[in-house]
Formats: structure tokens, C-alpha cells, sequence
């Protein structure tokens, strides 16, 4: 492909896809999506250290229950496998 | 001024939000209209900058503020595109784009055919979006050969080379269709 090609080329391409004017800029200020995209990204992490206990204690109480019904009642493991 | 610009960036590098957001509203239009070049089309640009933005965000720690905020934002910028550009290949959105870009039709030459502009975008559309980046930035926008090489991550070389492929690649399209550029 020589200059000319090149230069025939790139004036059908302008054509076809006009270059973006000047400085385009979004039409509304994007602040807030980006917020949104936070808190979304925030609410769908996995919780780890502490934090995995603030919001789930009863699940914690739950299973802290569990593990000292099957302490005290070993025999109890082959009922809650049954039910799970 | 240039301490306090110095100051946001150091705080944005540990992950302060306000630092964030200053740096979030100073860029934004930046960022938008670099991704416009890439994608054409506002809905899918907005989406994107706040998609650039986001991971921007997340990688405050690996930025260096010696290096500057502007170059590393586009660089994550094209990225992002690209990523949109690679999921969206279809026909029918550079169909699309033609159609809500007015200006298309009122600036083209009248010799061109309405015709012959449509089969050139979708050609242009059907080409690798790595190929397709460079050639829309450094072709259709005329950007220097360098800033768009370094918002890709690549050679001056290497763009030329992509932009050589493009140009081939949409040549050989063309004519396949009867359409001699």
C-alpha cells in the first residue's frame, strides 16, 4: 500500500466516521453513576477479618450453637446430617 | 498550586476519597472524550468512563504520582474500550453508530455515496479492535503517532504497524464488496 492508498484510504474512513469535535465532554456531570458504582461494587465484595461478623452475628451465633451441640452431643451428627 | 495538585495525587495513591472525587471531576471530560474517539457513541462513553474511573479506583496503590495522573487515566481508558470494543463486534451497532452520528451525513463529500460511507464503517468495525483503536485514534482523529502509543503501551513502531494492518485489512474488505477506494 503506497501514499496514495493510504491518503484515499484515510479520506473514505474520515467520511465514514467523522472525527470527534473539539472538546467533547460528558452531557451530565457522572459523579453520582460513579458513586453508585462504588456502593454496588462495596455491597458485592466478600467480607473478611471483623467485618464478616458486624452484619452476620446471628449467623455466627447460629453456628457457634451447632459446633457445641456436636461438643456435647456427638451422637447428634449423624440427625443434623440427615436434616442439612 | 502545583503543591496542592502534588497533594491530591499523593492522597489519591493511599486511598483517599475526597482526593478521589477532585481527581474524578477534574478528569472526567478528559477521559469522556478520549473514550468518545474510541467507541463513538455517548451512552456506551459514559459507561465507560465511569468503568475507567472504577478501575482507576481500585488501582490507587500502583499509581505513581511522578508519572502523572492524565497519561496513566488514558492509558486505563483505552483498556477499557478495548474490553467494550472486543465484547461488541456486531454489524448492527456500527449500523447503529452511523445512524446517530447526524454530522456523518451533513459533513461527507457529496461524491462519496451514503452507500459506500455505511459498508466503510461496518468494514471498519469488522476489523480487531487492537488494530481498530489505532487506526481510529491516530487515523480518522489524527492524533500524534506517540501520544496514541503510549496510551496503547506500545511502540511508535507498533502503531504504525497496526495502523498499516487496518488499512489493508479495510482495503481488502472494500474490495471484496466491489468497492474500490
Amino acid at each position: 500500500m503506497n501514499e496514495q492508498d493510504r491518503d484515499r484510504m484515510k479520506k473514505l474512513l474520515q467520511q465514514a466516521l467523522p472525527p470527534v469535535e473539539g472538546d467533547a465532554g460528558p452531557e451530565r456531570d457522572l459523579w453520582p453513576g460513579m458513586l453508585r458504582r462504588m456502593d454496588a461494587e462495596k455491597a458485592a465484595m466478600p467480607l473478611t477479618g471483623w467485618a464478616c461478623f458486624n452484619g452476620a452475628w446471628f449467623d455466627v451465633a447460629l453456628l457457634a450453637g451447632v459446633v457445641g451441640l456436636v461438643a456435647i452431643f456427638p451422637a447428634a451428627v449423624p440427625v443434623l446430617l440427615y436434616y442439612l | 498550586m502545583q503543591n496542592g495538585a502534588s497533594d491530591v495525587l499523593n492522597l489519591f495513591r493511599q486511598g483517599d476519597e475526597a482526593a478521589f472525587e477532585a481527581l474524578f471531576r477534574q478528569h472526567q471530560s478528559a477521559v469522556y472524550g478520549w473514550i468518545l474517539r474510541i467507541v463513538r457513541n455517548p451512552a456506551t462513553t459514559e459507561d465507560l468512563t465511569i468503568e475507567t474511573f472504577w478501575r482507576i479506583h481500585r488501582a490507587h496503590a500502583r499509581f505513581e504520582p511522578s508519572r502523572g495522573f492524565e497519561g496513566w487515566a488514558r492509558c486505563i481508558a483505552t483498556r477499557a474500550a478495548f474490553d467494550w470494543l472486543r465484547a461488541q463486534r456486531t454489524e448492527s451497532e456500527v449500523s447503529a453508530e452511523l445512524c446517530s452520528e447526524p454530522a456523518a451525513t451533513a459533513k461527507a463529500d457529496a461524491a462519496v455515496s451514503a452507500e459506500i460511507r455505511l459498508k466503510t464503517a461496518q468494514a471498519f468495525g469488522h476489523l480487531p479492535p487492537k488494530l481498530r483503536i489505532a487506526a481510529t485514534l491516530a487515523v480518522i482523529e489524527e492524533l500524534p503517532q506517540k501520544e496514541v502509543a503510549a496510551a496503547l503501551g506500545i511502540s511508535v513502531a507498533a502503531v504504525k504497524l497496526r495502523i498499516f494492518r487496518a488499512l489493508r485489512l479495510l482495503r481488502k474488505d472494500l474490495e471484496q464488496q466491489g468497492i474500490m477506494p
